[in-house]
């Protein structure tokens, strides 16, 4: 009733198509998987469940970017840092599912530390093995790291291509770090050899047809959580941080903790779309912190169009499909491809694939707000 | 009982890298008073508004507000929500934002992060802010994005903003650069209309409108007071001539 309320008036058309189709795409998905032949023409199989699943996931990753790129005027070439934290945390649950079932039959240690040589589990993995704990943990670990980062940031003034540079800088040196054995978090293999979730087999189709539903469901509560933020009046002042921040502290808002809460939101999502990431694709490794990997997440938001929250998984899920067929195809070409997509849309569709879509069927010129 | 003086500057120095922009300015403006600011360019106008606002440190010197405010020790969002608001001189509205939307981020209220989030204030169809844009004349205008304003309309908006924040000292950099002479007049009515309830400083180059004004002028040359009292007054001053002339 709440949420009826606060949200009357303010979403448009788009938004509802969007939210329907996120719900029908958590229905139909499964039911393909699931309901027919595995030869018949209709059946859609556990691969391909996965893979868009993934997808959701980096829609979801592409949201949490829009939301301070899009509104707040805060460029994130780190947000792959909040991604991989998430997903490290959903891998070091799965870790503790294993069981005892590892190759070295360990009963508490994951095989990683058994080849280390350790003798205990860290103090840092202890509760993991609770599925709550480690839910909070994926959104605590990227939240607190964030909102560190940003109450130094943000306090300091430090904004523009300084502060993309200090997101770069941070994913790199937590790269580097979790590559190191002694850690704790595998190393360069990172997570992986997982068993099941709840109970169940990872591998099981039905366990992932459900976990694709649930990356639907995440995506459009997160997209509804967005959407409030920036049509209420919190989301007018962060258009005013975004376009004349110095303006609004003249008008007695403290530009900071406005950026300091949305930036933490953010990367609080972020680490929600890692963790139903890793389940989805059975490995968490430090390449996902990888500066190239938020640079393309960017990329993504830019395609689909900055400043609309419906852009980003626009340009996500398109640029990954485009992915996944040239990395099958001519993966040689990938970057390639890439960057010419981003040259294009850059000089040809400024406003992206969804700016120019509405420009299109809406024919007027309404301002982004 | 409440000091006579709003605004309260004594001694105070600014440098930059060598530059002296404050030299040893001290300036007083009285409870309700309006003052215009005059002086060549480079006479520390913007400077001074600079350090009332908290936008640059001094050097050295007070600066007290209302008789009991350190503006030393505050930040920007400190002293706006005591409630000094600044018109700058190049006009600053959120160009993306609606009309409205601009007085309604200006209307004084909550500043806080989770007070805006779940704020019940009818987005823009609000009263006070209706009642703001009728005075600058805004009303066709409300659901417009203020980038599409000319000039001097966003001149105006920006002196409704003002209004919606409701500060007890306005500082108002230049209000008629760039305005026609239709424009002017009516910015100097509107002033003096604001200057009855409120304290008001305003600097401008124009000398017209200052006559128009008809307040205490002070005249500011190097970071300091040259010549304090009416307009006639000051501009028989031989040290302002020299300054305005010598130019």
């Amino acid at each position: 009733m709440i949420t009826a309320r606060l949200l009357s008036g303010r979403m448009t058309a788009w938004d509802v198509a969007f939210l329907l189709l996120l719900l029908a795409l958590a229905m139909v998905v499964p039911l393909l998987n699931l309901v027919p032949d595995a030869n018949s023409s209709f059946h859609l199989s556990a691969y391909m469940v996965s893979v868009l699943g993934k997808y959701l996931c980096y829609a979801l990753l592409a949201l949490a970017i829009d939301l301070v790129w899009g509104y707040c005027g805060i460029l994130s070439l780190g947000h792959g840092a909040f991604f991989a934290l998430g997903g490290y945390a959903m891998g070091m649950h799965l870790m503790r599912n294993i069981d005892g079932r590892g190759v070295y039959g360990h009963p508490v240690l994951p095989d990683f530390m058994v080849f280390l040589n350790w003798d205990e589990l860290p103090w840092y993995w202890s509760g993991f093995d609770m599925f709550g704990y480690a839910l909070l943990m994926v959104v605590l670990a990227p939240g607190a790291l964030a909102f560190l980062l940003g109450w130094f940031a943000f306090r300091s003034r430090v904004t523009g291509v300084y502060l993309s540079i200090v997101t770069q800088a941070m994913t790199f040196a937590l790269m580097l770090a979790f590559f190191q054995n002694d850690l704790g978090f595998g190393g360069s293999d990172g997570l992986t050899d997982f068993r099941d979730l709840f109970g169940v087999s990872l591998s099981a189709d039905g366990m992932r047809s459900a976990l694709f539903a649930a990356s639907a469901i995440v995506l459009a509560l997160a997209y509804l959580c967005c959407r409030l933020i920036v049509s209420s009046k919190l989301g007018r002042v962060l258009v005013g941080v975004r376009d004349a921040e110095a303006r609004l502290r003249f008008l007695g808002y403290r530009a900071e903790r406005f950026k300091l809460a949305i930036w933490t939101f953010s990367a609080m999502l972020a680490g929600l779309a890692g963790a139903l990431y890793v389940p989805q694709v059975g490995i968490i490794n430090p390449g996902e912190f990888a500066p190239a990997k938020s640079i393309e997440a960017v990329i993504w938001v830019a395609v689909g169009g900055r400043g609309y929250l419906v852009g980003g998984p626009i340009g996500a899920v398109v640029v990954n499909a485009f992915k996944t067929f040239f990395t099958g195809n001519f993966a040689d070409y990938w970057l390639f491809f890439l960057g010419g997509l981003f040259l294009f849309v850059t000089l040809f569709l400024p406003q992206g694939i969804f700016g120019w879509l509405r420009q299109r069927l809406v024919g007027s010129r309404e301002e982004r707000s | 009982m409440e000091p006579a003086s709003i605004l309260n500057l004594d001694g105070v120095n600014v440098s930059f890298d060598g530059f002296r922009a404050l030299n040893d300015l001290s300036l007083q403006v009285d409870r309700g008073e309006m003052r215009a600011i005059i002086g060549p360019n480079g006479a520390g106008k913007t400077t001074m508004m600079d350090v009332i606002t908290g936008k640059t440190r001094p050097d050295s010197g007070t600066v007290f507000f209302d008789g009991r405010h350190d503006l030393r020790r505050l930040d920007e969002a400190a002293i706006a929500s005591l409630g000094i608001g600044r018109k700058f001189q190049k006009p600053t509205v959120f160009e993306n934002l609606t009309v409205a939307d601009n007085v309604l981020l200006a209307l004084a209220g909550e500043r806080g992060v989770f007070a805006n989030l779940f704020s019940r204030r009818p987005t823009t169809a609000g009263d006070d802010v209706d009642r703001h844009l009728a005075v600058a004349r805004l009303l066709d205008h409300r659901e417009r994005p203020a980038g599409d304003l000319s000039h001097g309309q966003k001149q105006w908006l920006e002196i409704a903003m003002l209004l919606a924040q409701d500060p007890k000292l306005l500082l108002v950099d230049e209000p008629v650069a760039g305005m026609t002479d239709a424009e002017t007049e009516q910015t100097a009515d509107l002033l003096r209309e604001i200057a009855a309830v409120h304290s008001v400083v305003v600097v401008e180059h124009d000398m017209d409108f200052v006559r128009r004004l008809g307040v205490k002028v002070t005249v500011l040359h190097e970071g300091s007071v040259l010549a304090e009292g009416s307009l006639d007054h000051v501009s028989r001053n031989e040290r302002v001539i020299d300054v305005y002339l010598g130019r």
